[in-house]
């Protein structure tokens, strides 16, 4: 029995096979394409037709972009050096370039402060997008505004120095009564923040902007993509905690508090946007004497705040609906008075639902930002349709322009999208 | 009470308001800057260049106001307006005046308590069509598919001129003269319609502009002028007296290039006058003696805005037509200096 080993039956192979590729058809890119591209006869013909629109859309294309001229001073010029072969007339991007982006009358020797007010607003709110930053460059998002106004309108450097000791002052006495009794701190910051603004504001000497370090730049001569932003920035920060607070209104016991959240909810959502630009460009005219108004950026922003503040009100209310009403009364039951259970039991959960709602509200008033241009206002799209398209040089050029405002809108809304997907995942705690 | 306040307030808001109005000239001087109005855009007529500056034919008419009033054609702060918030910046006194390619017509003058000051431009709606359709009258046009802006009086005006003639067009609604220019390129109409300008700057952008041409029948009138507010004669004659010198200095052979010569005195008494080397013109007027030679200093004089902005060696291209001088058989003229 010692031999059974070695003597084998001759039929039965003593060692093992070597191993031999997969089929072609089962690996690899053949692989991939049978199951994705051609699993079926129709599967196969609808691939074979996307290919062929795929090919239609980028053989008009890619030419015209690839061709592109860059350098020229005016239209006819680029039909000169294109002899009549398919291409861009992309010279109008780099010719008018400063003006698409800061507008046609912003100084060019101070192009450098939108740019590092552009700059600083990427260091302020990168600890408000990103938590697991360190804490302390809050400190720097809390100065951010007051540095960004005096940065972009320039002029004395002490109307943004009284804003901000405005605003610290309030925030003190709100931390000092707010918390034995919220409505003491509340109101008492308020008035502490006026207190201090007019006495400061009263201080300012007269022409005190006349020979300041930076020259006033008029809210006038803002333009371009730069009004877009500012005006985005500045609306989406602003009505979200506006809005959270006519949100939480609405759901509030006290009927004064309550009927006047669901008025101005209801009554603005209600209005068209641009009706209220109207209003703020032009009626609001007729209730100033001429020569003493509004800053008219100061009207559009208030006007596209309280649009977007109370879209985000309701957004968020679904929030607050959805939350089990367990939620609420566990806050009670552990003694907590109402702005803490807000703050610390209910606003975190209701928020997180509420972000792919809020972040619709935002990408939608980023674009609504636009709208401005019907009042004379010469954001990106306005000046694309104004002074660039009614220049000689450059009329019919509508492809390039607005595809160019297109790409740039696309490349925020879809890092706006992207951002809050992430903080999706990020807050995302596995029990729905 | 409350009504009282609020009264109050509506009583004071109006006396600022009429005390503003009721010297516009005076505050314009306190002020050292002109409020002019504007188009946001129109090819030829304002549009800020690369730099910024505002340039155009309705541009040269502010900056000729500014040197008649300010004696400097720069201190004029251009308002852009659009089609709807032109008449409200004029009327609330956000502007001293409009100049704005804007149509007089009598219920703007009339229910709309604005004074049209004159005529810069004598437009009328026109057609365009494609070179190889072979038509050379409107008349000929039976059956033919027309671009049109719909709400305008263009539509209307249309309307009125098919039914009148007889023959019957496809009406292509379009919202922008941007829209109509790629629909008519693409040939979705036979015949675009609008402005005559508007034509002429268009057909100015084609790749191929002289296979396309302009129509001689005008059916429409479009004088286009500046404008101020009811009330202030004093004004609107300031701004009216610097339109009519920059006419009558073209009918004068004053340019901006002889101007300092014919200002030292000349034989021709009315060139003196206008250039108050005599009279008291100015005076009359509440400005100084040399208003006019600064308003015509601020951009040459109307046939040389015309040239420079919208005439024929311009890719505009416009043939001055009706707005030559009376005196060439067109229709500019301007009330005697006297």
């Amino acid at each position: 029995m010692a031999d059974t080993q070695n003597n084998s039956v001759a039929f039965v192979a003593t060692e093992v096979i070597p191993e031999s590729p997969p089929p072609a058809r089962e690996t690899g890119v053949v692989k991939w394409m049978r199951e994705n591209l051609f699993s079926s006869i129709p599967n196969g013909i609808l691939t074979i037709l996307s290919l062929y629109v795929i090919y239609l859309v980028l053989a008009a294309i890619l030419p015209w972009i690839f061709n592109g001229v860059w350098t020229t001073s005016s239209l006819a010029e680029c039909r000169e050096v294109l002899q009549g072969k398919t291409g861009a007339c992309f010279s109008v991007l780099t010719e008018r370039w400063n003006q698409l982006i800061y507008g046609f009358k912003y100084p060019v020797e101070e192009y450098w402060r939108p740019n590092l007010a552009f700059v600083l607003l990427l260091v302020a709110i990168a600890p408000v997008l990103f938590f697991d930053l360190p804490r302390k460059l809050l400190m720097f998002t809390a100065v951010y505004p007051f540095v960004a106004f005096w940065l972009i309108w320039g002029g004395t450097i002490m109307a943004p120095i009284v804003a901000f000791l405005g605003v610290a002052a309030g925030g003190i006495v709100f931390q000092k009564f707010g918390k034995s009794t919220f409505a003491v701190g509340f109101f008492g910051g308020i008035l502490a923040a006026f207190v201090v603004w007019a006495i400061g504001g009263a201080l300012i000497p007269e022409g005190a902007s006349e020979n300041a370090l930076l020259p006033a730049v008029p809210s006038r001569d803002l333009g371009g993509f730069m009004l877009n932003l500012m005006l985005g920035v500045t609306c989406v920060s602003l009505s979200i905690p506006l809005g959270i607070a006519l949100a939480l209104g609405r759901q509030s016991d006290m009927p004064l508090i309550k009927g006047i959240c669901v008025v101005f909810i209801e009554f603005v959502r209600g209005v068209p946007l641009i009706t209220l630009l109207f209003v703020a460009s032009v009626m609001l005219a007729y209730f100033f004497p001429p020569d003493s108004t509004v800053d008219l950026f100061l009207r559009v922003v208030i006007m596209i705040t309280m649009f977007s503040a109370a879209y985000i009100a309701e957004v968020i209310r679904g929030g607050l609906a959805a939350l089990p009403k367990g939620q609420y009364e566990a806050a009670d039951s552990l003694g907590l008075d109402y702005p803490q259970a807000m703050r610390l039991i209910i606003l975190p959960q209701a928020l997180k639902i509420s972000i792919p709602g809020i972040v619709n509200v935002a990408v939608g008033l980023f674009k609504d930002t636009t709208l401005v241009s019907v009042i004379s206002m010469f954001d990106l799209v306005g000046m694309i349709r104004g002074p660039v398209l009614a220049s000689t040089e450059w009329n019919g050029v509508y492809w390039e322009l607005l595809g160019f405002a297109a790409f740039l809108f696309f490349v925020v809304c879809y890092g706006i999208s992207q951002y809050s997907q992430w903080l999706e995942r990020r807050l995302a705690t596995g029990h729905k | 009470m409350k009504k009282s306040v609020v009264f109050g307030a509506l009583t004071v808001a109006g006396l600022a308001a009429g005390a503003a109005a009721a010297g516009t000239l005076d505050d314009v001087k306190a002020r050292g800057k002109l409020n002019c109005g504007v188009t946001t855009g129109l090819v030829g007529f304002a549009a800020p260049d690369a730099n910024g500056e505002w340039k155009g034919f309705d541009v040269g008419v502010c900056r000729a106001v500014a040197g008649a009033v300010l004696g400097d054609p720069t201190a004029v702060e251009f308002v852009p307006t659009t089609g709807k918030t032109r008449f409200t910046a004029l009327a609330s006194g956000e502007i001293d005046m409009l100049a704005r390619n804007t149509t007089w017509t009598f219920s703007r003058d009339v229910d709309l308590k604005f004074t049209f000051v004159g005529v810069n431009y004598y437009d009328g709606q026109g057609f365009m069509v494609p070179k190889e359709l072979g038509v050379s009258s409107a008349k000929e046009l039976d059956g033919a598919t027309v671009c049109i802006q719909t709400g305008t009086t263009t539509e209307l005006n249309l309307a009125d001129f098919f039914r009148s003639n007889n023959i019957s067009y496809e009406p292509v609604p379009i919202e922008t003269n941007a829209e109509a220019q790629q629909q008519y390129l693409a040939g979705a109409c036979d015949v675009y319609t609008t402005d005559a300008s508007g034509l002429a700057a268009t057909r100015a952008t084609f790749e191929d502009p002289s296979a396309h041409v302009l129509l001689p029948e005008i059916i429409s009138k479009e004088p286009l002028g500046p404008l101020v507010r009811h009330g202030d004669d004093n004004w609107g004659d300031v701004v009216r007296w610097s339109l009519n010198a920059l006419i009558t200095a073209e009918e004068l052979g004053v340019t901006s290039a002889n101007i300092a010569e014919m200002a030292a005195g000349t034989n021709n008494p009315e060139v003196n006058r206008l250039l108050g080397s005599e009279g008291t013109l100015g005076e009359m007027l509440g400005l100084s003696a040399d208003w006019a030679k600064n308003a015509i200093m601020a951009g040459g004089n109307y046939g040389e805005l015309f040239e420079g902005n919208i005439g024929e060696a311009t890719p505009i291209g416009l043939a001055r037509g009706l707005n030559a001088q009376w005196t060439d058989g067109g229709l500019i003229y301007s009330p005697p200096f006297r």
